[in-house]
């Protein structure tokens, strides 16, 4: 080239090298990032200063000042300690029952540690993808955990099955006793499992009622196990619940809940039908459009008096209610979001294939426009756990609840406590939250395999 | 040729709002013929290969489909769609979904065919386009034009009796055009009725039984392509032919 031609011929292709060593490692990181221009140096100070004047103190309050050991007020006094209090660790250790529990009685805290622990063995292994058996774990979960969870936690047993059920809606029940139950449940098991028969055993063969028969098993398992035929355990009344354990009631059954109903209000406004259309505006912009509280409110103070004389819900029950459908009208924008953003075309490669709205909707754009989502859907995830915060104002005792009531206590009014607590409780909020936020990126990573080349 | 369509198109009118994109198309396609649709941009070509699977409405006229009528109201849409495979300009594969998954969704889904089996019919698909190595891996991670020879795979695991090609080649790096053509050069050798909106003259020139000219929503002129190249009998014809023949 320099001399003049201009033709030029690679003889020999460049090779591929590594690159400099200033701009990768730690020494390329600190001079790429922190220290790489007058402006950036001084923020980087001060950003380490500011840190500084965040952690120690945090460090000092919680551990260095924290007193460990003590049996009341008394223990927590700087009078008695000698230096200034930081956080006062044995009213946390003291009120811990309470936190977790709430008022559930002392004797029958196994249950609810019996469902956390269920809770956590089914939910453990549906988090890990390589684990196999989704769907059997997932319908666990999904079906058989919350019923179970319900005759754990609040106890009681079932009078029938589903004829008496049916016979007691149209107002024939008939009085229930063990060996009445096990003849109900008998008879539905059957009618069920020919049902399954009849309409699967000719192309699927076996499978799906041996999957029946195993499912009535199982069921029966825990009806005796629990003894559902007869009393069941003892009831504990919702009212008496609190701390943790309604937190997680509360927001894991929202967030759940709110899935399928956000799912179903996207799909019906993003519909071309006008009726289902309208619906789903009207309903997502009435829950939207109203505070939490007044939705708690309504349902807690204001419901009763709409409904007939001797019917009444749960309170406990009205609070899940009202929050699955707030979050879910929520969810369903974020849902919409993720359902406009696949192309066009993508609808009518299906279309074109011959595949139904349904099966369009279920195996083309909803797994991707849930991809696309994931964010935005676990933003009102976190938003939702700690938003169950705000049942407090309906008399239900959450965590913050349940802490709240224990300040009351004189014994333990020092000047710490309140910080004590709230340090506590906020850090099992973040610890959720932070939970939700990393695995939903790890989530994310692994679904979008197919968009990294 | 023409004896027993497999395509019947009858006075065939579409508008969009008021907009006459479509006016009074008449077409028949035999059964092995190959048809390629040319024309300016907006001729209404991509919307007249679009209504013979139904993925527009249109307003008049009659579209017959191996025996299945397809009227203004689109009642037997689904009959239609499951005996045409359509490619399209920007492939339209489902991104989330590897190559193979692709090849066997509409058959597992609609065909109610066995996952073992579809799959095997799939790969036997993506050999024929000559990719059968690419069967695990998601679009996002093929070039172009093995994208869209995926997209031809996957239609044609449905065994339709029709394909439509629309502007299948356009949206391709010049260097892939040529395999993706050579794809449906081969496909209408082995005898496969197909309709192919294009721009490439060449390909016309070598695949088509028949060059449908259309302008402003109007069939200008039907002919061989020899006739069509050679001879063209309308003005407006010339005038394009003039444009893109250099």
């Amino acid at each position: 080239m320099s001399d003049g031609s201009p033709a030029f011929v690679r003889t020999a292709l460049v090779p591929s090298r590594p690159p400099p060593v200033v701009t990768t490692g730690l020494a390329g990181f600190l001079r790429t990032r922190l220290f790489n221009s007058p402006f950036n140096i001084a923020l980087t100070i001060l950003c380490f200063v500011l840190l500084g004047l965040v952690i120690t103190p945090t460090v000092k309050f919680m551990l260095i000042d924290a007193v460990w050991h003590g049996s009341d007020r008394t223990a927590c006094l700087e009078s008695r300690v000698g230096h200034p209090v930081g956080a006062c660790w044995p009213f946390i250790r003291a009120k811990f029952a309470q936190l977790i529990y709430g008022f559930y009685p002392e004797d029958q805290r196994w249950r609810a540690n019996l469902t956390f622990a269920l809770a956590a063995l089914l939910l453990a292994p549906l988090l890990v993808p390589r684990i196999p058996g989704k769907a059997i774990n997932a319908a666990l979960f999904f079906v058989a955990f919350p019923f179970v969870a319900f005759f754990l936690l609040h106890g009681g047993g079932l009078n029938g099955f589903l004829f008496y059920w049916l016979a007691n809606a149209a107002g024939q029940a008939w009085e229930p006793s063990v060996v009445r139950f096990w003849i109900d449940f008998g008879l539905t098991a059957a009618v069920v499992i020919a049902g399954v028969a009849w309409i699967f055993a000719r192309r699927e063969g076996l499978r799906p009622v041996l999957l029946a028969v195993v499912a009535f098993v199982a069921t029966a398992a825990v009806i005796l196990s629990m003894h559902l035929d007869r009393e069941g355990l003892q009831p504990v009344d919702t009212r008496q619940w609190g701390g943790l354990l309604v937190t997680l009631v509360v927001s894991v059954t929202g967030i759940v809940a709110s899935m399928p109903i956000g799912i179903a209000l996207a799909l019906g406004r993003t519909s071309k039908i006008p009726v289902l259309k309208i619906t789903s505006v009207a309903f997502i912009e009435f829950w939207r459009g109203v505070p939490l509280i007044t939705v708690l409110f309504f349902a807690t103070y204001m419901l009763p008096l709409f409904l007939p004389g001797d019917f009444t819900i749960d309170a406990l029950v009205r609070v899940l209610v009202g929050t699955a459908l707030f979050a879910g009208a929520y969810n369903a924008e974020v849902i919409r979001g993720g359902l406009l953003a696949v192309p066009r075309g993508q609808t009518e490669a299906a279309n074109a294939l011959g595949l139904s709205y349904w099966k369009t909707t279920g195996l083309i754009m909803l797994p991707q426009a849930l991809r696309h989502v994931i964010p935005g859907l676990v933003n009102s995830f976190i938003a939702l756990f700690k938003d169950t915060t705000l049942v407090l104002i309906v008399a239900i005792f959450d965590l913050l609840g349940s802490l709240r009531a224990a300040f009351a206590d004189p014994n333990w009014a020092t000047p710490t406590t309140l910080f004590t607590g709230f340090a506590f409780t906020g850090l099992i909020y973040w610890v959720g939250c932070f939970g939700m936020s990393r695995y939903s990126l790890f989530v994310e990573r692994r679904l979008n395999a197919h968009r990294q080349t | 040729m023409a004896d027993d369509p497999i395509i019947r198109i009858q006075s065939l009118n579409k508008w969009f709002g008021q907009f006459h994109v479509l006016r009074d198309v008449n077409l028949n396609v035999g059964r092995r013929e190959r048809i390629v649709v040319c024309g300016p941009s907006g001729s209404g070509k991509s919307t007249l290969i679009r209504c013979v699977n139904a993925l527009e409405e249109f307003q008049e006229g009659e579209i017959v489909v191996d025996g299945i009528e397809l009227g203004p109201r689109l009642k037997r849409v689904d009959d239609v769609r499951r005996e045409v495979g359509m490619v399209f300009q920007s492939f339209n594969l489902f991104p989330h979904l590897t190559v193979l998954d692709n090849c066997t969704l509409a058959p597992i889904w609609v065909r109610n065919i066995p996952k073992k089996q579809a799959e095997e019919t799939a790969m036997k698909f993506l050999e024929r386009v000559h990719i059968p190595d690419k069967a695990g891996k998601y679009p996002g991670q093929i070039s172009g034009g093995q994208q869209q020879r995926v997209a031809i795979a996957r239609a044609l695991a449905m065994n339709p009796k029709v394909m439509l090609f629309d502007e299948p080649t356009s949206a391709l790096d010049p260097e892939m055009v040529k395999e993706v053509l050579d794809t449906i050069v081969d496909l209408a050798d082995d005898g496969m009725t197909m309709i192919v909106v294009t721009h490439e003259m060449g390909f016309a020139r070598e695949v088509a039984n028949r060059v449908v000219f259309m302008d402003a929503g109007q069939v200008i002129e039907i002919n061989t392509p020899d006739e069509f190249f050679a001879h063209p009998q309308n003005e407006r014809t010339r005038q394009f032919l003039s444009q893109i023949l250099r």
